[in-house]
């Protein structure tokens, strides 16, 4: 079935793919620490775990293609190409984000990059996706169009009324379900039946399962659905099996009742963390030590200088909040 | 001019407006064989890449014109009935209408979603209401609601052309009416209200299917020697305020009639309009003429006794004529 196994196939840049995965963490734990603080002013959910799925299918993207995300979405823009300071300016409400304050963490968007935007209803972006999709086909520039949700987002009707459509018109979509183990605080087995992958079988498109924290495994799979859709040979569904280390929201403890979840789990998925993972790959790969060092203090600077700025940035201008409903 | 029915002035209005602009395209359940008319033909002249009928799949439909529209595409999404937004309503309510704003304007979101909208025909409760009061709460949604050929030409063209979510209700009744439409290029600005009969003594402002009630019961009632203006909004949001103030100046009264339930109607916003602005002007207290409270009902009886007539209109504006201070 794959059609990457071939020698001339393209292989990742595993480099670039641990640059952006380890931007994505730095920049979502500074997050955490931020809402420790209690100064930021809004909900955030946040990503850490699930870096290498947003990372795995974005590489295979350009800003012609679109993306649209979903409320733990700060992952997918920055995996897109959307600029660190802008995302973390518009998640303290600040006047050079890039909704100039109007959007937050949960609509964080650049359209000129292709992301079509994060999205505070579940399921909400699968349909902006087909859209996009649509246009895409009548383009005829073989640009793709990619939705992520998660596992709660699986269960949305929509899901499977973009799955029949998307089949009939041979969309060039791919629909990528990060399966990270629960719907807000359901664990999954407890509201989701069957396999979700296998739901993309009776509307006769692919379904595949992968391991979401192998980031080499998503690039693979993903580099196949892209490259279907491209041909115009229509939409995959991508199940990745992922864990979201944090919260639905970060602030969840101080209104949730009791735990939904044991720290065992979350201690046994840490383990699995996809970051290490890419480590060690690299350096079995020849990466020398040293280079992933670099790596690693640049993004801390990226990350520092992000962050600095945006608390810096002024709010923005009260007249803003009047403008920009209708064009 | 050309005498013509209000079905066949979408469609031409669709056609002129496909063929001016490439990037036009429109989706919707059986759109090619056209339940209405309104579409019919458009699939053979544009083809099968920009008309498309689509799966009975609302959440889809109405979500894939947006992202079609953010996408650079001028999008026509064809509901059906009105009542069917309500099964599409997150992509219109929660994207479409605020997508541009929460972005700060980062986008234009061309899209029209039309539908047939209105009671009359014995379809029952959940095919014949008038969402607009909804749709005007939103803020980010344009309604246009026209009452006659002419108008329904001129503000779907006007509509495709908007770089907004527009929603273009036609009235369920009038399809086959006809009326004037001006030959060759005929636009009717959005967000601009027409006096479909001038008069002096009383304004009823009327939406849609009802402006015919209204001037029929002008005629009614210049046989009783009262005079009365009738004033078509013709878009509910943005709506023309200056030009219905303009009217109540000058009458000193309003009667407003709208096929809409009576809580949060257009009626109510209008209303709230005239008294918090003219106030003053007022000879009389606003009258509503509105549908109760009720879901709409089957029986042709029934269905009668809920709906404005132009009977229920010009007994309105007696009352507001006997109620002067």
């Amino acid at each position: 079935m794959s059609t990457m196994t071939n020698s001339t196939a393209p292989r990742p840049d595993l480099p670039a793919l641990y640059r952006r995965m380890l931007l994505i963490r730095r920049m979502e734990e500074r997050l955490g620490d931020v809402v420790q603080s209690g100064e930021l002013p809004g909900p955030v959910h946040l990503y850490i775990g699930q870096e290498a799925v947003a990372v795995g299918v974005c590489a295979h993207l350009t800003d012609a293609d679109w993306i649209a995300s979903n409320h733990r979405g700060h992952g997918h823009f920055l995996a897109k190409g959307g600029t660190p300071h802008a995302m973390v300016a518009e998640i303290f409400g600040r006047d050079t984000g890039i909704c100039h304050g109007k959007g937050g963490s949960m609509h964080v968007a650049d359209f000129s990059r292709g992301i079509l935007g994060a999205n505070g209803i579940v399921g909400g972006g699968i349909g902006l996706a087909a859209g996009a999709a649509l246009a895409a086909q009548l383009d005829r520039k073989s640009c793709v169009s990619v939705v992520f949700f998660g596992d709660g987002g699986a269960n949305q009707g929509v899901v499977s009324e973009v799955l029949n459509i998307a089949a009939i018109w041979k969309l060039p979509l791919l629909l990528v379900c990060e399966n990270n183990g629960f719907s807000e605080f359901s664990p999954t087995s407890t509201v989701t039946a069957g396999e979700i992958a296998a739901r993309a079988q009776p509307f006769g498109v692919p379904g595949i399962t992968v391991d979401g924290n192998d980031v080499i495994s998503v690039w693979r799979a993903s580099a196949e659905a892209v490259g279907r859709a491209r041909a115009g040979r229509g939409p995959t569904l991508l199940e990745a099996r992922t864990y979201r280390w944090r919260g639905h929201v970060e602030t969840e403890k101080s209104f949730l009742s009791e735990a939904y979840r044991e720290d065992g789990e979350i201690a046994e998925w840490r383990a699995r963390d996809p970051i290490v993972r890419l480590e060690m790959q690299l350096l079995e790969g020849g990466t020398a030590q040293g280079d992933i060092d670099v790596i690693r203090s640049e993004i801390t600077g990226e990350v520092e200088r992000a962050y600095a700025q945006a608390l810096a940035d002024p709010t923005p201008p009260e007249a803003s909040a009047f403008q920009h409903m209708l064009a | 001019m050309a005498k013509k029915r209000l079905i066949q002035a979408i469609n031409e209005a669709l056609s002129e407006e496909m063929e001016r602009d490439p990037r036009v395209i429109l989706f919707g359940e059986d759109v090619k064989i056209s339940l209405f008319g309104d579409t019919k033909g458009l699939a053979d002249r544009f083809g099968d890449q920009r008309v498309r009928n689509t799966p009975i799949a609302e959440t889809a439909m109405t979500g894939m014109a947006v992202g079609a529209a953010a996408a650079g595409y001028r999008v026509v999404c064809h509901m059906m009935f009105a009542n069917f937004l309500y099964t599409g309503f997150d992509a219109i309510a929660n994207q479409a209408a605020k997508l541009r704003y929460m972005t700060a304007g980062q986008i234009r979101l061309p899209i029209v979603y039309m539908a047939v909208m209105g009671a009359g025909r014995s379809a029952g409760a959940q095919h014949s209401d008038v969402p607009y009061p909804m749709l005007m709460n939103l803020g980010g949604i344009k309604v246009a609601v026209p009452s006659t050929p002419a108008d329904a030409k001129g503000l779907l063209k006007a509509a495709i052309r908007d770089d907004n979510p527009v929603v273009f209700l036609q009235p369920a009744r009038r399809g086959g009416e006809q009326g004037e439409v001006p030959d060759g290029e005929h636009l009717v600005p959005l967000g601009v209200a027409d006096c479909k009969r001038a008069g002096s003594d009383v304004t009823v402002v009327a939406i849609g299917a009802m402006v015919r009630h209204a001037l029929r019961a002008a005629d009614i009632l210049q046989q009783e020697n009262v005079s009365v203006e009738v004033v078509d909004p013709r878009t509910l949001f943005p709506l023309d305020e200056a030009a219905i103030l303009a009217s109540v100046r000058k009458t000193g009264r309003l009667v407003i009639v709208d096929e809409a339930r009576t809580t949060c109607s257009a009626a109510s916003e209008i209303a709230a309009i005239a008294v918090e602005k003219a106030f003053n002007a007022l000879k009389a207290p606003v009258r509503r003429v509105t549908v109760a409270d009720v879901a709409i009902p089957y029986a042709p009886t029934l269905e009668k006794a809920v709906l404005p007539d132009e009977q229920t209109v010009a007994r309105a504006v007696r009352e507001v004529m006997g109620a002067g201070r």
